[in-house]
């Protein structure tokens, strides 16, 4: 009996073995699907999906993308746990270079490569290279150094577009003197709340200290409490810490979501006359406003502060990258790399791209084309800093510094705690 | 009698013949069960089929296979000996729940240890360093002040709230409507709670129409509208009265069933001794319900210590809110700080570990509540 009894305990004990053997065995690739992990949802999910049936059309290639508000834990969970997508579309740089650097990724193939170089401009590769090597190729991008107006009420009122700094200052007062109130600005986003504070510190730092010193200040050659750093943020506090230039003063500020905060100018009468954000805010744009955005709305890049630099252009993308190498999988990046890829996205709207060979005449109207193309001919682009710089600092200390700043903390306090932050 | 003698007849033969039958069924039917589990886990991995048929396969799979699992493991010790039997019987129920438990629990808990000693990629032995960054970073030591706060104001005032409500309500006629009102927070999630509480304490610019109700209030007598949290350090206060607001009803609930527990008698006899109502409740009714109080005060300590949802959704930790399982979070899962993340996941089991331990024995002392 006792014999019985070791029999079926070795049969039930092997049982998870045989189980676990079965797993590996059967985990063969399916044929002809590529999976795509991404952070865009919703609309922006679709129209990307919209975006690629040209491609699946064509090869018969089915892509199946799924998106995650949560993109940026779940693809190292994902990742960690052996299980990544074919692809996945990065938001920041700074995860690429993880993953590369945990050699998870496939290198960029010389045919793709070949038609990187052909069809962007070099910033792109090198934000998509880590140690030289390239990994990454650009779709959708932004362009974030854009200021938005009500067309209408700025003409009644008899505003004209600053085409410098002093001019926008004195703008500004003019607003003043007018009883208006200049800026409308928002923080507040959750679990990234700070974001667009640090957006705004990286424009200034482009148009005063140019690309040469910003990239420095990246890659922490000068330390995050330098002197540039601290113009940067006492030109910042000049506007925002004045309660007679931002609507709402400080609590606004810190309160107001970043999709909120440029409702204001909407209002009748404006209750704030100019909105700093990126190409995508136009999506949170009341209805009414969205339906008519030529009439209605205006947009003008930052002005210069130093003219040395001119208007740079500060920006972000997602970039996709390849964890497993299949001819399909090939197949679709050498897609992603070309126009035909963001062409129908483009027309939808909503989207900008960095291809140098679009053809600007796809976008649904003279705002975004203007973006656009001030994307493609800008002289300096840069990457946003928080995107690239360690996420304790990027995605960290650099965000809430901002967020301790406004609520009242000496600079110094907050300038020296993110420096300290920063990873040895 | 018979049956004996019967069995004596057979011969060695058949008593052969009864053991690798025996054998042989006892192979065969873990087998049969193990095919049935497999052929179950193929068809979920594999199918393409509607989602719903999908569900319902994945629920009989999952509650059925356990049933099957455990209905095979019972019939195989029921194949042994009685002496063995019975030893084996106990593991056949305490057996999955102890290997999930290593699994998901005991080996992931070893396994953050070991993390704690090293780098943010998890590749050099870096000795204490997670764990001095944990005990001297700047955000953390707030952290750590915080969940102070978070212990004595939450438990105290869930405990307390529960109390006088129970006591309260033990002693109305509409003792189940208050006490179904005061549960019912109870059902919703900390996110969710999170959620409409932004809506209390919401904010607008004053001049504009304020959606928070309590900003709706204040301007209404005449006063300024408040960004409630970047009212240091008040703001820490409201986010601990959400968390009153959603315990309250599990203090009430358990105190309550201790309430009725105490016997009548003693009440009467110390009325009857000329005790007030309040010298009724200290000195009988509390010391009667007092280890009652104490399992439900460990019970809400151990939430207040790992509270991370309502600090998450409300204010993300700024403005002086921040909590250690919010770090904990940041460090693994925004940061990659794989070894920072784990030694505050480290310092919050060693914080826990004394109050569950106390419950613990609580526990065993009363059996149950």
């Amino acid at each position: 009996m006792k014999k019985v009894f070791f029999v079926v305990l070795i049969a039930v004990l092997t049982l998870p073995a045989v189980f676990a053997a079965g797993q590996v065995e059967s985990a063969a690739p399916e044929a002809k699907t590529v999976t795509v992990f991404g952070a865009f949802v919703d609309e922006e999910a679709r129209r990307f999906e919209e975006a690629i049936k040209p491609f699946e059309e064509r090869t018969g290639i089915k892509v199946i993308y799924e998106g995650s508000k949560d993109f940026e834990t779940l693809i190292s969970v994902r990742v960690e746990g052996g299980n990544p997508p074919d692809i996945a579309g990065l938001p920041q740089p700074g995860l690429m270079m993880n993953f590369a650097s945990q050699d998870k990724l496939v290198p960029i193939w010389s045919s793709l490569e070949a038609t990187i170089d052909k069809n962007y401009a070099p910033v792109w590769k090198d934000l998509g290279s880590y140690e030289g090597t390239p990994y990454g190729v650009f779709h959708r991008v932004n362009a974030k150094s854009f200021v938005w107006y009500p067309k209408k009420a700025w003409a009644k009122a008899g505003y004209k577009v600053p085409k410098t700094w002093d001019e926008m200052t004195a703008l500004m007062d003019k607003m003043v003197a007018n009883g208006h109130t200049p800026w409308a600005v928002g923080l507040e986003a959750g679990g990234a709340t700070g974001w667009v504070g640090t957006d705004w510190i990286e424009d200034i730092m482009l148009r005063t200290v140019g690309p040469e010193v910003y990239d420095k200040w990246v890659a922490n050659e000068i330390p995050f409490n330098a002197p540039e750093i601290k113009a940067a943020f006492d030109i910042l506090g000049k506007i925002w810490l004045n309660p007679k230039y931002v609507y709402g003063g400080k609590n606004t500020i810190l309160t107001t979501s970043f999709g909120d905060a440029p409702r204001p100018l909407f209002d009748d009468p404006p209750k704030a006359w100019m909105h700093r954000q990126g190409n995508f805010i136009t999506g949170f744009f009341p209805d009414r406003i969205q339906a008519n955005l030529e009439e209605e709305v205006g947009v003008f890049a930052l002005p210069a502060i130093n003219p040395e630099f001119g208007i740079p252009v500060l920006g972000g993308g997602d970039q996709f990258v390849v964890f497993n190498d299949r001819p399909e999988v090939r197949e679709f990046m050498e897609f992603l790399a070309t126009w035909e890829s963001g062409e129908l996205w483009a027309k939808a709207g909503g989207a900008l791209f960095p291809y140098l060979n679009q053809d600007l005449n796809a976008y649904p109207n003279e705002i975004e084309r203007s973006l656009a193309e001030a994307l493609v001919n800008a002289k300096v682009f840069r990457f946003d800093a928080s995107d690239l710089m360690p996420a304790q600092v990027g995605a960290g200390s650099f965000w809430t510094g901002i967020v301790d700043w406004v609520s009242g903390k000496p600079l110094n306090t907050v300038l020296n705690n993110i420096q300290k932050s920063w990873p040895k | 009698m018979e049956k004996g003698k019967q069995l004596e007849k057979r011969g060695i033969l058949t008593e052969i013949f009864v053991t690798i039958g025996r054998i042989a069924v006892s192979i065969f039917v873990p087998v049969v069960a193990f095919f049935i589990l497999w052929a179950g886990f193929i068809f979920l991995r594999d199918s393409n089929a509607n989602q719903g048929i999908i569900a319902l396969v994945a629920i009989i799979w999952g509650v059925g296979g356990v049933a099957l699992l455990f209905w095979v493991a019972d019939w195989v010790v029921n194949r042994t000996p009685v002496h063995v039997a019975k030893k084996l019987q106990p593991f056949v129920f305490v057996g999955p729940a102890l290997v999930i438990l290593t699994w998901y629990l005991f080996l992931p808990t070893m396994r953050s240890l070991y993390l704690s000693f090293f780098d943010a990629q998890s590749k050099n032995f870096i000795g204490l360093t997670n764990y001095i960054f944990a005990f001297t970073d700047s955000k953390m030591l707030e952290s750590f002040t915080n969940n102070l706060m978070w212990i004595i104001l939450g438990t105290g005032g869930s405990v307390g709230f529960g109390l006088i409500i129970a006591l309260l309500s033990d002693r109305s006629k509409f003792e189940k409507v208050f006490k179904s009102i005061i549960f019912m927070p109870m059902a919703i999630s900390f996110v969710g709670a999170g959620v409409i509480w932004r809506f209390i304490y919401a904010y607008k610019p004053a001049g504009e129409d304020q959606i928070g109700i309590l900003n709706a209030i204040v301007t209404f007598f005449g006063g300024n509208p408040q960004a409630w949290f970047t009212i240091r350090p008040w703001n820490n206060v409201f986010l601990i009265i959400i968390l009153i607001w959603l315990q309250t009803g599990y203090a009430m609930v358990i105190i309550s069933a201790a309430l009725k527990g105490v016997p009548s008698t003693i009440i009467d006899a110390g009325r009857i001794d000329g005790a007030s109502e309040m010298r009724v409740i200290r000195s009988i009714i509390i010391p009667y319900i007092f280890s009652t109080l104490v399992t439900v005060s460990t019970t809400i300590v151990i939430i207040s210590l790992k509270i991370f949802d309502i600090v998450f959704t409300m204010t993300n930790g700024n403005y002086g809110t921040e909590v250690i399982a919010s770090m904990q979070y940041k460090q693994m899962f925004r940061f990659y700080h794989y070894g920072r993340g784990s030694a505050i996941a480290i310092v919050l089991v060693i914080a826990v570990i004394p109050v569950m331990w106390y419950n613990l024995r609580q526990f065993s002392k009363r059996e149950g509540f």
